[in-house]
């Protein structure tokens, strides 16, 4: 494709040198930028600029950078992962963007994703909500014949679309209390929908909400905004279920919690 | 022929595989039996240190902490959830016969055999496809939702390098649900308080004593600091090294550091020529390209491959009538058609393009068209099977698959070299376990499509459970203090590798001199190589890599959060490794798999293997440094391959 499209914009990013240290926006001038670049290729082609100029380059997180390991993420215009719905930012391209254009980008807004640098956050919080019983306690080995357990297909569909959950964190950067409601529901109905995760289906919300709220994340006021920034289109419809299973785990569970 | 090196026909005493001779459909259980085991009471007094959290690191740490065993699992990213197995889409083979149309553990042992051009160990494989079923039952009981037809039961499709559909799949996402279910496991064993994880932590060396691996050095990647973590074993899962290309499918965190440091303190590294080419990746577009993106293979179930038959022909695809087109692989291979494995479907990509049929700007590129399934079908039901990848095609190329052929090109994707490992999984280094893409055992010279994910989680799940007890039951492991001069001598080397990056202050950048070796590497070491360009590459990567220990700019300092630094310490890496993996491409002397020598082809283009002079696996030993400037190479050792159940015939695809 050509590249005589190439964009003019302005840069404001947030830049932060430690967990600890003072941030603040800094602005970068970036010509001839190819609409057919990916947004963090851009942001390679700011970074070697920068070191050109012996200045330290932005650092932000990524990694397969096709769309699926969770590790990418930023505030692209106000917007987790950038303009596009259902797409994370390694997969947003610039060709979405207009020449002239002034693009702010900052890291994941929450309390309980604390910055490292720049827009690089700590996400850790979200792998202590699953080891607090995100899973089947079933140990290699234990297995039955995989077709000995039937599952409907349209249960296994609504599982599978809620296991897609990638664990980026937009949901809760896009939220205005930082509720981590979507990302949990996605695992816990997941489990609950699946005959694999009825033995400890209480237990595992249970512990699983209490972790949520330990970590500082806040609570959930209805505004769907984490649907609408979710790259893995995880339906809020998830947190019904999460709430449901939740009021059956503390007020009808025989499950001893 | 390369000189220097002690090569004889015999196999190196170095190399003992410990495979079971015999009957191979009885080999791993007669195994098993002999491998000394650990009372479940002593098993809580082994510390056991993994590194890597894919498919292989992660089914390996929970499975050995639910022995019993302490963990300490670790990786670069800031999750285990996060290891580059997530991104495989396919799907996985087992041999579970479901679809009844003729399938078994033998068929499956006989496919992987052949699709690796008979350069895998025998006995290897033929246990990787018996315990293929158990795999599917684990991860069925964790919640893992693989697709169901509406009875409830499991749903298969076909992959290349088979004809029977033995691949289950979760939509196009079947490594992250994989890896998600390793890693519920895993912190599942987190919970339990069997495992310590330890993320955002970089491998930088091994601490052996004795001769016995015994811990590790990481950089912590958030504070800078180096720590050292000792134990009774290292596990070492920690990947394919296709980075070396610069672009590949790989994650932009994969790399060779890990297994390259070990290398240098005693493991053999194995064909790492044997590089795996995908054919069904979306093009490059520009110079800006940071990364190639694969379309899952399951597309060629249904999409068929073509080139216009008029080179240069300007119409859009839509408008090249039937009798215009050339759909080379039906043509070329009638029995397999557009679903031959994944070599053989590369190159004949290439061959389209080399010779000017190539379509899209660049001319780098074939289509890959639907229309047929569309017509016969429905949209709605390509939608069901592949929504999700046309959904990323389109997001990266801004076209619309469903009404325009697909572009495809081949990219580098997967590497089958690696650690040598014994059948126990064993490196050379005793102690030092490689499991997973990082080892070199049983994919030979070519992997068989939705096979990688099977031998990760076999190594994990189902090998190295048994194995690592009989190494913990039969050695003496005193303890090693923190302040043992090994492993202070390890951090301090580590360190100053670092205090040089940093200190060099050149003038050009990390990413620059990456992606200098990933276009030695590409145009020379690629999808075809010959002996003339691989003596260039050799003197370019030297050449290269000298320049980049006396003129690279890292910047920032040691002591923080410092990406550059990171990516600096893999290139370095790299750039001697890459030099041992075109050495092995030139000493070996043959067509076979993935490595494609252009002296040694058939009058119909197709693989020549030599079978009286490569049928082993080549394994290198550092010995010093590998270097065309100085002329100092590596050591080979050579393990005959013996093939006594799948008799060696060249493999045709045709008929």
């Amino acid at each position: 494709m050509s590249s005589s499209r190439g964009l003019n914009l302005t840069l404001k990013i947030w830049r932060q040198p430690g967990p600890n240290a003072r941030g603040e926006f800094r602005t970068y001038e970036m010509k001839n930028i190819s609409p057919d670049m990916s947004f963090l290729e851009m942001l390679d082609v700011l970074n070697e600029q920068l070191i050109q100029k012996k200045e330290e380059p932005v650092a932000f997180d990524h990694d397969c950078r096709e769309g699926i390991c969770g590790m990418c993420s930023l505030m692209i215009n106000g917007q987790a992962h950038g303009p596009d719905r259902a797409t994370t930012t390694c997969q947003l391209h610039m060709r979405r963007f207009s020449d002239g254009d002034t693009i702010v980008i900052e890291p994941w807004r929450a309390e309980a994703f604390p910055v490292i640098r720049d827009l690089a956050t700590d996400r850790a919080a979200f792998d202590r909500i699953i080891t607090a019983g995100g899973y089947v306690s079933v140990n290699t080995g234990n297995a039955q014949d995989a077709n000995c357990l039937p599952v409907g297909r349209d249960r296994q569909e609504k599982s599978m679309a809620a296991a897609a959950c990638i664990g980026c964190g937009a949901c809760v950067a896009a939220c205005k209390n930082a509720s981590a409601m979507l990302f949990v529901s996605a695992k816990v109905s997941q489990l609950a929908l699946l005959p694999q995760g009825e033995p400890e289906r209480a237990r595992r919300v249970t512990r699983m909400v209490a972790q949520m709220d330990k970590e500082g994340f806040g609570g959930c006021t209805n505004t769907y905004e984490c649907e609408a920034a979710c790259p893995a289109e995880v339906s809020v419809s998830n947190i019904a279920r999460l709430n449901r299973e939740y009021l059956r785990a503390v007020v009808v569970s025989e499950e001893g919690v | 022929m390369a000189e220097g090196h002690a090569t004889t026909n015999q196999g190196s005493s170095r190399l003992q595989s410990n495979a079971p001779t015999g009957d191979i459909t009885t080999g791993w259980d007669r195994h098993k039996f002999d491998l000394k085991l650990v009372n479940p009471s002593n098993k809580r007094k082994f510390n056991i240190i993994v590194v890597g959290t894919g498919l292989a690191g992660a089914s390996a740490a929970a499975s050995l902490a639910e022995l019993g065993y302490n963990v300490k699992a670790f990786c670069f990213q800031d999750s285990p959830r996060r290891a580059h197995s997530i991104a495989a889409q396919g799907g996985i083979n087992a041999a579970k016969n479901y679809c009844n149309d003729g399938d078994s553990v033998w068929r499956l042992f006989y496919d992987t055999v052949k699709g690796g051009d008979f350069r895998a160990r025998e006995s290897n494989v033929y246990r990787l496809a018996s315990v293929s079923t158990n795999i599917i039952d684990q991860c069925v009981a964790q919640g893992v939702p693989f697709q169901r037809d509406y009875g409830g039961l499991l749903a298969n499709r076909s992959f290349g390098g088979a004809q029977v559909s033995r691949t289950f799949y979760a939509r196009g996402q079947t490594g992250q649900q994989l890896l998600l279910g390793a890693y519920s496991a895993l912190m599942r064993q987190v919970d339990l308080g069997k495992v310590k994880l330890f993320a955002r932590r970089e491998m930088l060396d091994l601490i052996k004593v004795d001769g016995v691996a015994r811990g590790i050095v990481v950089r912590n990647l958030v504070t800078g600091e180096f720590e050292s973590h000792t134990g009774d074993a290292v596990l070492l899962a920690t990947g394919g090294y296709g980075n070396v290309f610069y672009l590949s499918t790989n994650a932009k965190g994969c790399n060779v550091t890990a297994a390259w440091r070990c290398h240098k303190r005693g493991a053999f590294f194995a064909n790492p020529c044997f590089t795996q080419i995908h054919p069904t990746c979306i093009p490059v577009s520009g110079d800006h390209q940071s990364k190639l993106t694969l379309m899952s293979e399951s597309l060629r179930n249904d999409g068929r491959v073509w080139v216009p038959k008029r080179p240069g022909d300007a119409r859009p695809a839509n408008e090249i009538p039937d009798d215009d087109r050339d759909y080379f692989l039906e043509r070329r291979y009638a029995a397999f058609g557009n679903l031959v494995p994944r070599d053989v479907a590369s190159r004949a990509a290439k061959k389209a393009c080399d010779e000017g049929f190539g379509v899209g700007e660049t001319k780098l590129s074939v289509y890959l068209d639907f229309r047929d399934t569309i017509k016969r079908d429905g949209a709605a039901v390509v939608k069901g099977k592949y929504g999700n990848l046309f959904q990323m095609y389109a997001k990266i190329t801004g076209e619309d698959p469903y009404s325009t052929p697909m572009r495809i090109y081949p990219a580098v994707h997967y590497t089958m070299g690696g650690l040598w490992v014994d059948y126990n999984l064993q490196t050379t280094i005793p102690g030092l376990y490689c499991l997973g893409e990082a080892n070199f055992s049983d994919h030979g010279a070519n992997r068989l499509g939705a096979s990688a994910l099977m031998q990760g989680l076999a190594d994990g799940y189902f090998v190295i459970p048994y194995t690592i007890g009989h190494h913990l039951a039969t050695s003496k492991l005193p303890k090693i203090a923190d302040d043992h001069p090994d492993v202070r001598g390890a951090v301090e080397a580590a360190k100053a590798r670092v205090a040089k990056l940093l200190g060099i202050q050149g003038s050009r950048s990390v990413e620059s001199f990456h992606r200098a070796l990933g276009k030695i590497m590409w145009e020379k070491c690629g999808m075809a190589r010959n002996d003339a360009g691989l003596k260039i590459a050799e003197q370019e990567i030297a050449a290269l890599r000298h320049e980049f220990w006396n003129n690279v700019r890292v910047m920032g300092t040691g002591e923080a959060f410092n990406q550059n630094l990171e990516h600096a310490g893999r290139v370095a890496d790299f750039l001697e490794f890459g030099e041992l993996l075109v050495h092995d491409a030139l000493t070996r002397e043959e067509s076979c798999g993935g490595h494609f020598r252009e002296e040694h082809q058939t009058d119909e283009n197709e693989a020549k293997r030599n079978d009286a002079d490569f049928c082993h696996a080549a394994a290198w030993e550092y010995t010093g440094g590998h270097d065309s400037f100085t002329g100092e190479k590596e050591q080979l050792h050579k393990e005959p391959l013996e093939f006594e159940n799948v008799h060696l015939t060249t493999r045709s695809y045709r008929e």
